[in-house]
């Protein structure tokens, strides 16, 4: 058991993931001598060689693009976006080669690959720091999508994700890579990677978050807790494949269902849930199930974006509003 | 090594040729290609916007330890390049910058707390492209390269090339690093341009650095080489020589706005500060590296050679560091007193002609706000 900040989690998780297969192999931006931007890639180099840990030259569609080429030889790369941003460079080897080539080879190629992507706001970042991409890739049949909100998680699904013979974008959230410590018990079964899970039980309202709005949706339990409002918080964990196996049997309990994530509301993964559980639970349901969501503008200036992201009075304004139907 | 089939590899070519006008110790050089006259006023202009910029940097520097900004993207040492690069514009040539292009804002009339704006988080530009001929700064790298082509794509169906009106005659400039150089994007803009003989210039500031990346990670051979394979000429210029980036700019400028195409200019200088005010650079490079560009100081030299031939004197000296102090002061003053901008304006912004989806959010946001005044 090790006190761990999700920055550290992630790394020794790499670290791990590097030990257990030599094939493992990280690549980006500033991810050798530097560490990463946010230092987690941190001392991999110095341990693993710079076989192993590849500074790349500037050029996103080069790094996933030749990722491509490592793993069709067998190697298993970790991609290192710089911030969620500056994926876009790449989309086009993410959406027509990542996702497509198990399909298009008819299962003959693999690409075991990892594109790990500090996502969401709060950091006071510049324009293109703050972005949320998750429904694009969610929306591209071929990838995995899965977002980590804690250190345990972190630890374990980035080991999981690189074990994955499918290609998985893994989305972490930026903010709370060194605010975020709790203790991570390295020797622990993980809990399966395709998994959401229900992290606070409650029995009046559902409340569904990922990555950074897990401690959101818990915070606002916390405090509809104290109104005597009983509140169940499910952490998606995977979005591709969404597991909503735990948020329609919490459903079929509470009536009440609250999605919250940072991006944008319109075509958001909270719309995709609120299709789905309208679907299976129509029944059960007494109020239409809330997005709660970053605005359909794009990111705003830092020293607003306080009032673009969903915040403890707009989640609770949206349990509310779910009880005045 | 020679490969006995295919010959030397390119990167043991001769050594890569340097303009240089003024040497790290001020003496006056002369160039085959590239020499100019310049006059005492302009010598004294070039270390009159130097000092300033250096200052302009340093205070914004200063602003974001003081929690005032964000973030600051330090152009300390690339004053030369960016003054040299900024001064050979004509009123009607138009510039896509970088995010460190704070000199070359300098020369284009944008007011310093005007840069201040982005990093403060206040808002993501604030100047009119238009009325300054210079574009807002891109953060995502190497994008404005194909904007800068696109633009002198636009300024050659307007006819603005080839005319011989020193007035309407129109070049682009492309900023951008070294680390850019290797994003598909900008090599896109090399093909563009050398397809349609864009009027445009490439300006790339090798500062030798991409955050903790040294040069020799984005390419094997001296950049400006890279030009002649797309097609066009290339030169490399001492970055920190203001006198010979004004002329090798002006003559690339020049090439451009009588239609001869695009031309690729390689600023060779060093990134003296940290790549940002969040980064660590004693994590990745020798202090001795820094020691020794500090010895090819751009304002240095410049001061140097003024002294020497008597073009300047303490007085002008102690003048521009009061000019100095005084912009200090009112970046200070005027970035605290900054507005944040209104929350509900976002939905205004997203377009032209706004959808009534925004109008239904924004409207229903204004609700949200007013309903936490009704409670008090
Ligand atoms: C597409 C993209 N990828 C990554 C980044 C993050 N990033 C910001 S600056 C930078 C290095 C740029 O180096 P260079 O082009 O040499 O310009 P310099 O910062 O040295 O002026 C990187 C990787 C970015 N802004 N955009
Ligand atoms: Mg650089």
């Amino acid at each position: 058991m090790t006190t761990m900040t999700l920055a550290k989690a992630l790394n020794a998780g790499l670290r791990k993931a590097m030990e257990d297969d030599d094939k493992v192999l990280v690549m980006g931006e500033d991810v050798g001598t530097l560490g990463g931007v946010f230092r987690i890639t941190d001392g991999l180099q110095k341990d693993f060689g710079e076989d192993r840990v590849i500074d790349t030259p500037l050029a996103e569609s080069g790094i996933v693009g030749t990722a491509v080429g490592l793993a069709m030889r067998g190697y298993r790369p970790v991609v290192e976006i710089q911030f969620d941003g500056f994926v876009y460079p790449a989309y086009d080897q993410i959406v027509c080669q990542v996702a497509k080539l198990h399909f298009r080879s008819q299962g003959r190629v693999h690409v075991p690959m990892v594109i790990r992507i500090p996502f969401g706001g709060g950091i006071g970042a510049v324009e293109h720091h703050s972005e949320s991409p998750e429904a694009q890739f969610v929306h591209t049949p071929g990838l995995k999508v899965v977002a980590c909100s804690n250190p345990a998680d972190a630890y374990a699904m980035i080991q999981q994700a690189i074990h994955s013979d499918d290609p998985v974008v893994f989305l972490e959230p930026k903010r709370l890579y060194h605010s975020a410590k709790a203790d991570v018990d390295e020797s622990a079964p993980p809990a399966p990677l395709w998994q959401s899970r229900v992290v606070r039980p409650g029995s009046d309202v559902t409340l569904v978050g990922y990555g950074p709005t897990v401690s959101t949706c818990l915070d606002a339990a916390t405090v509809a807790a104290e109104e005597g409002r009983s509140v169940e918080v499910i952490d998606l964990r995977t979005l591709s494949p969404l597991d909503l196996v735990p948020v329609q049997e919490s459903v079929r309990r509470t009536g009440r269902l609250v999605v919250v994530h940072e991006a944008h509301v319109t075509l958001g993964v909270g719309a995709e849930v609120a299709a789905r559980v309208t679907e299976e639970c129509f029944h059960s349901l007494e109020a239409p199930v809330l997005r709660v969501g970053g605005y359909d503008t794009p990111y705003p200036p830092a020293r607003i974006e306080d009032a673009f992201l969903p915040d403890l009075d707009r989640v609770l304004d949206a349990v509310d509003r779910t009880f005045a139907y | 090594m020679t490969d006995p089939v295919f010959g030397p590899a390119p990167e043991q070519a001769a050594d890569p040729e340097l303009v240089q006008l003024l040497t790290p110790e001020g003496e006056r050089v002369h160039h085959p290609a590239f020499d100019l006259d310049f006059s005492a006023d302009q010598l004294r202009g070039f270390y009159r916007d130097m000092v300033l910029v250096r200052r302009l940097d340093i205070e914004a520097t200063a602003l974001q330890r003081h929690g005032e900004l964000g973030l600051w993207a330090q152009l300390l040492g690339q004053e030369a390049a960016q003054i040299g690069a900024g001064r050979a514009l004509r009123p009607q040539d138009f510039v896509f910058p970088t995010y460190r292009e704070h000199g070359v804002a300098w020369c284009r009339g944008v007011d310093p707390v005007q840069l201040l704006g982005l990093f403060r988080g206040v808002d993501q530009g604030s100047w009119d492209p238009n009325e300054h001929n210079f574009a807002l700064y891109t953060i995502v790298i190497g994008a404005q390269t194909l904007h800068a082509t696109g633009y002198a794509m636009g300024v050659q169906r307007d006819g603005a090339v080839g005319t011989g009106d020193p007035d309407r005659d129109t070049a682009v400039v492309a900023h951008f690093g070294d680390g850019a150089s290797s994003q598909g994007d900008v090599n896109e803009a090399f093909v563009f341009a050398a397809s349609y003989n864009a009027p445009v210039v490439f300006f790339c500031q090798n500062n030798q650095w991409a955050i903790s990346e040294p040069f020799e990670r984005q390419s094997r051979i001296p950049l400006y080489r890279r030009a002649h394979g797309f097609g066009f000429p290339g030169v490399r210029v001492d970055g920190n020589d203001v006198l010979a980036t004004y002329a090798v700019m002006q003559a690339a400028l020049q090439r451009a706005r009588e239609g001869q195409g695009p031309t690729f200019v390689e600023a060779y200088t060093y990134r003296m500060g940290a790549h940002t005010t969040t980064d660590d650079p004693t994590r990745y490079r020798l202090s001795n590296d820094v020691e020794r560009w500090k010895l090819k100081d751009p304002i240095a030299r410049v001061e140097a050679y003024l002294r020497r031939n008597g073009l300047a004197d303490d007085a002008f000296v102690a003048e521009v560091a009061q000019e100095a102090d005084v912009l200090g002061e009112r970046m200070r003053r005027e970035c605290h007193a900054l507005p944040d901008p209104a929350p509900r304006d976002i939905f205004s912004r997203v377009h032209v002609e706004q959808t009534p989806e925004l109008a239904a959010q924004q409207a229903a946001y204004d609700a949200w706000v007013a309903s936490f005044e009704e409670v008090g």
